[in-house]
């Protein structure tokens, strides 16, 4: 009796192996790094890194190791001085095509990074940083589609030759347009019908008016929010690297609403000063005689501008339409020659402007400038930065502006249009997302900022590890001297328990926060229910004659369902907690969970299997609970 | 070592009446405090500022206040908060909707009174400062420990999944008891759950502790872990339902709940330990949910001991009810 079989004892030893061994990575500390990402066009890779390598090997700065990921490349550096003054050479070599920010990683051993063993990821409240919620103004997206709605029908009856009184955008986000004549308007909403296929029709009489409202379906407009948040998502993903942050964080929550994560900021007003920033584009026609000519002067009315890779080209100073009238750019494949183009939509304005200036333009180059009003410190002639009387590095605010493509102009254009003449599936898929990359589609509100400073996360800490050890060791002795040998098993089993705890919260880098330590604690305490209930069963079949290798079996069997009953109830509060909470609670339910289900294991199965090694296939007089 | 050396012979059924009287009293207490002095909402569900500083020497919080009026920060509360050195300085939110970028404003305003202006600080160190008359940056006089800003909105929303969550919560459970016990153990068991998240409000309510999302929290873990309580309980009458079949119910239950008490007492009382560690150690922040915590844990103790079993047993549960019905129709039907 009470003996397990060898697998058994195998599947509890395994588990108890790997949770130990992915939990270690947490007793290492953090090493100083600097992080290496990209802005817009360049792109990290194992060349970039060599160049690294290369620039801090020539500077003698020394460094212990390095990683290329897909956020970036990561160098180590045994001292947060050679740290510091690598990022400021490496950002200075690199140039403005790259951000270098300071990092601290993980200083788990080679040997356990191999096997993906990382420590716990550590939330704000942990390791300090901003937390902003923001909210996209939807309206403002409903506003700008009703008003794309008016152009277009407008549009549509001028070349149509429809007779309308008037279109107007109502409150309500639809748009009506006004006829005199009944027949003029079944002719429009014909057109509408073709044409339009996002939009809905209804009709209407008002006196002698015929009204015909159109409205941009449910989906379409749905679709419409979708990609004011992508497009919001993604400009804000291109401003926060210019902060220079390490692993930031931005997610959609919700389905109009952005998190952003700063971990390690604290200057709020600086990064709120540029998530606030605008990036825009213009596309503006090439001179071409000024390029032909190859003259070192420009002419008047033209302007010198460089290409991505450095090219000098000479546009004409007119902007013909701006990063506004894109509605859309999408990569993909010319169906004909299958090389890679990104398509374009227009909205009304944008496309009539662009029909009548590339009709006249045909054979010539159009260029698509990228501009953006970056903010920066101010260098002197040692690249060290400048200070002003009060010692604040001074700022000083630069217009960037890049041509990122100049294609030539086949026939005239319209609302749709395709940019041909790209290298790559990648240059595609690049382009496209910068056409839309750099305004914020819709605008944003910042209605929940959290900021912790670091001093408070390592307190936090600090206090959250002082707590969990204090409550663990009170309950550990509680449990000997009240259980003696099987107290013994179940504080190993608990120690089991911490460590799977751990292991899991590890493995699925779980974020670790201050309510999350919390969880930890409270699972410690409650999980010796588990050992409580089988030790009692134990004691009471003892009281009631049984023999000790019976009431050893029987405490382990009765207890279960009760075991199981309260477990699962108390789960179904940490789902809920889960479902409904958000930021913090959510860890906090996160760890509750995992700890209900490994205090199952722990308590049941490892404090089971020790059990039976200690007491199991002997003889027993008496037994010490 | 053992408390409950011997076997137990309370009579908690018999301190049915007494005990849910008391229970009735202190959750019309609870009602008459939540509706004289209310919960004292934190940020999470009002919306507002709060900024917490810990200054380098202690500070002088009129002199702090003067700074801000000046600032024009007329609506600001400044609380000393915890030593001498530390500040908590609260805005609420204004009518005309607030931006979070009052609090960078607020921090620049009070950092110019000491003479010190913000520099670029680094990842896990202090923030540093320079002294207006120039100098090398230094660790700040005044350091920003927490900012935060929540918008109106989300306090509402808050406050509305909150609820939601209690109520799907005590839904799931009614449920998967249903289907493992019997209809009136469920609702034994959310009635004392009930009694304990009231009384829990009602400890928010009398102590004024700020009511925040960890509360929220608290709540919901208290209601779990009453209900633990009560299902170890539940599970243990069962039991007993089949094997004591000539008990009266009354004396089944009593059975049930001395043979399970000293289990009750003890998980109880480790988990006590746990929070009581927490709520001395654990820091500011969790100090609250601790406190909350221990309350709750001694309420559900009391709780599954006086409200779950009792209630089923006026419901008239019978030993017939908790017979697997089809098992003995079958084994009745074999010749």
């Amino acid at each position: 009796m009470n003996k397990y079989p060898l697998w058994k004892y195998l599947i509890v030893l395994i588990v108890v192996a790997l949770g130990a061994l992915y939990a270690i990575p947490n007793l290492f500390g953090e090493d100083p790094a600097i992080q290496i990402s990209a802005t817009r066009a360049t792109k990290v890779d194992a060349g970039t890194l060599a160049r690294v390598e290369q620039i801090l090997g020539q500077a003698k700065l020394e460094f212990t190791g390095t990683v290329l990921d897909e956020t970036g490349a990561k160098v180590r550096f045994a001292d947060t001085e050679t740290q510091i003054r690598a990022r400021d050479l490496v950002q200075q070599e690199l140039g403005d095509g790259y951000t270098v920010a300071l990092n601290l990683l993980p200083a788990t051993p080679g040997l356990l990074r191999a096997i993906g063993a990382e420590p716990m990821y550590l939330g704000l409240d942990l390791r300090g940083g901003v937390h902003f919620l923001m909210q996209v103004d939807s309206r403002a997206v409903l506003r700008k589609a009703s008003e794309s709605t008016a152009d277009d029908l407008r549009r549509m009856f001028r070349e149509s030759r429809i007779r309308y009184a008037a279109v107007n955008r109502l409150e309500s986000g639809a748009v009506e347009a006004v006829f005199r004549e009944a027949a003029e308007r079944e002719r429009a909403r014909e057109l509408v019908r073709k044409d339009l296929r996002d939009v809905e029709v209804a009709e209407s009489e008002r006196g002698s008016e015929y009204v015909l409202i159109a409205r941009l379906s449910e989906t379409a407009l749905a679709e419409k929010r979708r990609f004011a948040l992508e497009q919001n998502m993604t400009a804000l993903r291109n401003r926060v690297n210019e902060l220079g942050v390490a692993e930031p964080v931005i997610q959609q929550q919700g389905a109009d609403r952005i998190v952003v994560q700063l971990p390690g900021v604290q200057d709020t007003a600086k990064a709120k000063e540029i998530l606030g920033r605008t990036a825009t584009l213009e596309i503006m026609l090439v001179d071409e005689e000024a390029m032909s000519s190859g003259a070192s002067t420009v002419p008047p009315g033209s302007k010198l501008y460089r290409m991505r890779d450095g090219r000098p080209i000479v546009l004409k100073n007119r902007v013909i339409y701006s990063g506004d009238n894109i509605v859309d750019s999408a990569p993909g494949f010319d169906s004909q020659t299958s090389r890679p183009i990104v398509s374009i939509t227009l909205d009304a304005r944008g496309a009539s402007i662009n029909q009548r200036v590339t009709g006249e333009n045909v054979g010539r180059r159009m260029a698509v400038v990228y501009i953006e009003i970056k903010s920066e410190p101010r260098l002197d002639e040692q690249g060290r930065p400048v200070l002003d009387e009060e010692g604040r590095p001074v700022r000083v605010s630069r217009r960037v502006e890049e041509v990122i493509t100049a294609p030539v102009i086949r026939q005239q254009l319209g609302k749709r249009f395709q940019i041909e003449g790209l290298d790559s599936t990648q240059e595609a898929n690049e382009l496209s997302l910068l056409l839309r990359a750099g305004a914020l589609a819709a605008p944003v509100e910042i209605i929940e900022e959290r900021t912790v400073g670091p001093s408070l996360g390592q307190e936090n800490i600090d206090q959250g590890v002082k707590a969990t050890l204090l409550g663990f060791a009170t309950v550990v002795i509680f449990m000997v001297i009240y259980y003696k040998v099987f107290g013994l098993i179940a504080d190993l089993a608990l120690l089991v328990n911490l460590v799977l705890l751990v292991a899991v919260l590890s493995m699925f880098q779980a974020t670790l926060t201050l309510p999350g330590i919390a969880g930890i604690l409270l699972t410690l305490g409650m999980a010796v229910d588990a050992n409580v209930l089988i030790n009692e069963r134990i004691r009471e079949e003892l009281r009631n004659g049984n023999t000790p290798q019976a009431s050893i079996h029987a405490g382990y069997e009765k207890a279960f369902s009760a075991i199981l009953d309260g477990n699962v109830t108390t789960l179904i509060a940490a789902m809920m907690l889960f479902n409904f909470g958000t930021g913090p609670i959510k860890g906090f339910a996160v760890t509750l969970s995992i700890g209900i289900l490994t205090t199952m294991f722990t308590a049941v199965m490892c404090a089971r299997a020790m059990t039976n090694l200690t007491f199991g296939g002997r003889k027993l007089k008496t037994v010490p609970v | 070592m053992e408390v409950f050396r011997r076997k137990t012979h309370i009579d908690f059924i018999g301190w049915r009446r007494p005990a849910i009287a008391v229970s009735m009293a202190l959750n019309v207490l609870t009602l008459i405090a939540l509706f004289v002095s209310g919960l004292n909402f934190g940020l999470d569900f009002t919306g507002g500022t709060l900024v917490e500083l810990a200054y380098e020497q202690p500070a002088d919080v009129e002199q702090v206040r003067r700074t801000l009026t000046e600032g024009g920060f007329r609506d600001a509360v400044v609380q000393r908060y915890g030593t001498t050195k530390e500040l908590m300085v609260r805005l609420p939110v204004h009518a005309e909707g607030q931006s979070a970028a009052v609090s960078a404003r607020l921090v620049a305003a009070l950092r110019e009174s000491l003479g010190e202006r913000e520099v670029e600080s680094r990842p896990g160190q202090a923030q540093r400062c320079v002294p207006a008359g120039g100098g090398e940056p230094r660790a700040c006089a005044l350091q920003v420990k927490r900012i935060e800003f929540v918008g109106p909105q989300v306090g509402r929303e808050l406050a509305e999944k909150g609820a939601l969550a209690l109520i799907l919560t005590a839904l799931g459970i009614l449920v998967y008891v249903i289907f493992r016990f019997e209809w009136r153990f469920a609702v034994g068991a959310i009635a004392a759950s009930a009694h304990d998240v009231l009384l829990l409000f009602g400890f928010y309510a009398v102590t004024q502790i700020e009511f925040s999302l960890t509360s929220l929290a608290a709540i919901l873990t208290v209601l779990g872990y009453s209900l633990n309580d009560t299902i170890v309980i539940f599970d243990r009458v069962r039991e007993n339902f089949r094997k004591m079949r000539k008990h009266a119910v009354i004396e089944i239950m009593n059975t049930s709940l001395n043979e399970t008490l000293s289990r009750t007492i003890i998980t109880g009382g480790t988990t006590l330990l746990t929070m009581l560690a927490l709520y001395l150690y654990g820091g500011d922040v969790l100090s609250g949910f601790a406190l909350a915590m221990i309350f709750g844990v001694l309420v559900g103790t009391y709780s599954s001991l006086f409200i779950a079993t009792p209630v089923t047993l006026a419901l008239g549960i019978t030993r017939e009810d908790m017979l697997p019905p089809k098992k003995e129709a079958a084994a009745d039907a074999q010749p």
